[in-house]
């Protein structure tokens, strides 16, 4: 895949939500986000400008937040650069809650700097003045960075849009069908290619420090777990067993990694020390157990199991011991994804054809709160932002799957699409090292 | 289920399929599946009676390499009973042949289950020919999960038909 991922930001039908027996009073579309102008940050240096729209990046950013609602280009009717050129009544009037302005200028490595304020309109106050640095290329980078840096001062959350996303594409159909593992910006932009196969790839996993990547490639003949180094290519295989070797999840120290072998003749959970390559069984039953995400201590994992029947999500100590069954909403429940602070738990949940990305909210006790957070038929593969604030899911539409990221409250939703592939299995990475 | 119970239920299958010409034979009972306890002989070639590896392309029963499932079922249909059953004769025939059984599902539930799945039906194939004679030595299972469908479209019809599993030999 060549092409840049384009993004196309769709508000949720209502009428989804209605048939969906949703509480409809929950669902504000934009309407309670924050507004909130980003003014255009002209280049104000000698050399040649960097093709980046930072103020557009930002702009795009604030918005798929589903938090934000950023005033459209042709209603910024003053360029103010820095704070002390901006009009506050101007904005007042048109009823911004916050302005951002800033500047590019040249820095002393050759690269660039953007100098950006956040001020708040009513109190007329500056809440941020700060730089970020980078070379022409990385000016996307800086752009989130500080997309990042408005999301924390002024929602208390650290934001996610300096990430990236793992996903696998799949073109053609058959024999001559070409697989890829691709990791690109949390935006879609800056797509590049991991590995390539001519056999299916699935089930990416980040490692803690977003420097790793395991997955699952049938290269060999059989299912294989991989572990590989972005930036270098290096890998190694982790597990190439008779039968199924899936679903591989590095733990939250980056030491151990659960994982899926069928080689005792039924799927079953492992986990692998990473220094010893160790194995420990944790589930031992013939029905098929698989999928294992841990949870944020550590100390225990999620997974999916058909032991009652249908599969359905259960928890477990990561060292083995009694499941226990978490999933009481829907026919079906799988593919298990946790929030940082383990308290939202989102799933595909099926009933009868219709698979959806249900998400359990655990926060206020109990048994917990269930949303439906997609309209799709066969939605799958929920993946949560680092910060939690939003979902990337996998769906199908036609012939092909497209990849959607939504917000956690369900209200702001987009499209990750490809010119020419067929997209699946998106996994949201951890947080950026700056 | 004893000795008697359990030809009159082999006898019934036979007396359904067209494919079943020779006498009844008794079977071993298999541990792996509910499915496999009532199986029959299949088509017997002429000549030797020994299957060749020029049947693979010409005979009708062997020419049958995929084998398809219900929705979330890795229970083998009783149309299948026949292929089984040749596919097996053949693995006898020629001990020096070897099979994999490639295991497919449709794109509904998530892909690890579905590798789980695949992995099922394969096992369920494996056991049938073992039932029916057939070496477990001679067989190897691949799950494929969803990964490799023969159509894209979301529709019951593309479903049943990626609901399989095929069968490859790898040394004829």
């Amino acid at each position: 895949m060549k092409r840049l991922l384009t993004l196309i930001l769709l508000l949720l039908p209502f009428s989804l939500l209605h048939a969906q027996g949703l509480d409809i009073g929950l669902v504000s579309g934009n309407e309670g986000s924050l507004p909130i102008v980003v003014v255009p940050m002209p280049y104000q240096g000698t050399a040649a400008a960097p093709d980046t729209d930072v103020a557009e990046v930002i702009r795009n950013d604030l918005n798929r937040s589903g938090q934000f609602r950023s005033l459209a280009i042709a209603s910024v009717v003053e360029k103010p650069t820095r704070g002390s050129e901006i009009q506050f009544p101007t904005w007042r009037l048109l009823k911004q809650d916050f302005v951002v302005v800033g500047r590019l200028l040249d820095a002393a490595d050759g690269g660039f700097r953007v100098e950006y304020e956040l001020y708040d309109v009513a109190k007329q106050e500056r809440l941020l003045g700060l730089a970020v640095g980078g070379r022409a290329k990385g000016m996307r980078d800086a752009a989130h960075q500080i997309a990042d840096q408005i999301y924390e001062k002024i929602l208390g959350v650290r934001g996610a849009f300096w990430t990236r996303v793992a996903y696998v594409t799949a073109s053609g159909l058959g024999q001559g069908t070409q697989y890829a593992l691709m990791v690109a910006d949390s935006d879609g932009f800056n797509p590049q290619t991991v590995v390539r196969s001519r056999e299916p790839l699935l089930s990416p996993a980040w490692s803690p420090d977003g420097k790793k990547l395991a997955y699952v490639s049938f290269e060999r003949g059989n299912s294989t777990i991989y572990m590989q180094e972005i930036t270098t290519g290096a890998r190694e295989v982790l597990a190439s067993f008779k039968g199924i070797n899936g679903a591989p999840a590095f733990s939250p120290d980056g030491r151990r990694m659960a994982m899926t072998l069928s080689k005792s003749g039924s799927p079953e959970i492992y986990v692998m020390d990473l220094g010893s390559k160790v194995l420990t069984q944790v589930t031992r039953h013939y029905g098929i157990d698989t999928e294992a995400v841990w949870m944020p201590d550590g100390n225990s994992l999620l997974f999916t199991s058909d032991r009652a029947g249908k599969p359905q999500v259960y928890s477990i100590p990561a060292s083995g011991g009694e499941p226990t069954r978490i999933s009481f909403q829907g026919e079906s429940n799988a593919r298990a994804t946790v929030s940082f602070d383990g308290k939202k738990i989102g799933m595909a949940q099926g009933a009868g054809n219709i698979y959806r990305i249900a998400v359990l909210d655990r926060s206020f006790g109990g048994s917990g709160r269930w949303q439906t957070l997609s309209p799709g038929n066969l939605d799958e593969s929920p993946s949560f932002a680092p910060n939690g604030s939003m979902l990337l899911y996998a769906t199908k539409e036609g012939r092909r799957g497209v990849l959607y990221a939504v917000s956690a409250d369900g209200r702001v939703r987009l499209r990750l699409v490809t010119a020419d592939s067929d997209v699946r299995e998106p996994a949201w990475s951890p947080f950026r090292q700056r | 289920m004893n000795t008697t119970t359990r030809l009159l239920i082999a006898a019934s299958i036979c007396v359904a399929l067209a494919a079943c010409t020779k006498k009844v034979k008794e079977v071993p009972p298999s541990d792996t599946g509910p499915d496999t306890s009532g199986t029959t002989t299949g088509a017997i070639p002429d000549g030797t009676g020994r299957y060749t590896p020029a049947d693979l392309d010409t005979d009708s029963c062997l020419r049958q390499r995929v084998i398809y499932f219900d929705f979330d079922q890795d229970t083998l249909r009783p149309e299948f009973q026949a292929p089984v059953a040749c596919h097996a004769k053949y693995l006898r025939d020629r001990p020096e042949a070897r099979m994999t059984l490639e295991g497919n599902a449709d794109e509904r539930g998530t892909r690890e289950y579905n590798l789980g799945l695949g992995e099922r039906r394969g096992n369920a194939v494996s056991a049938a020919i073992q039932g029916n004679g057939g070496s477990a030595g001679q067989m190897s299972v691949v799950s494929y999960g969803e990964e490799r469908p023969t159509c894209a479209d979301s529709t019951e019809d593309c479903w049943s038909r990626n609901r399989r599993v095929e069968i490859v030999y790898t040394t004829k």
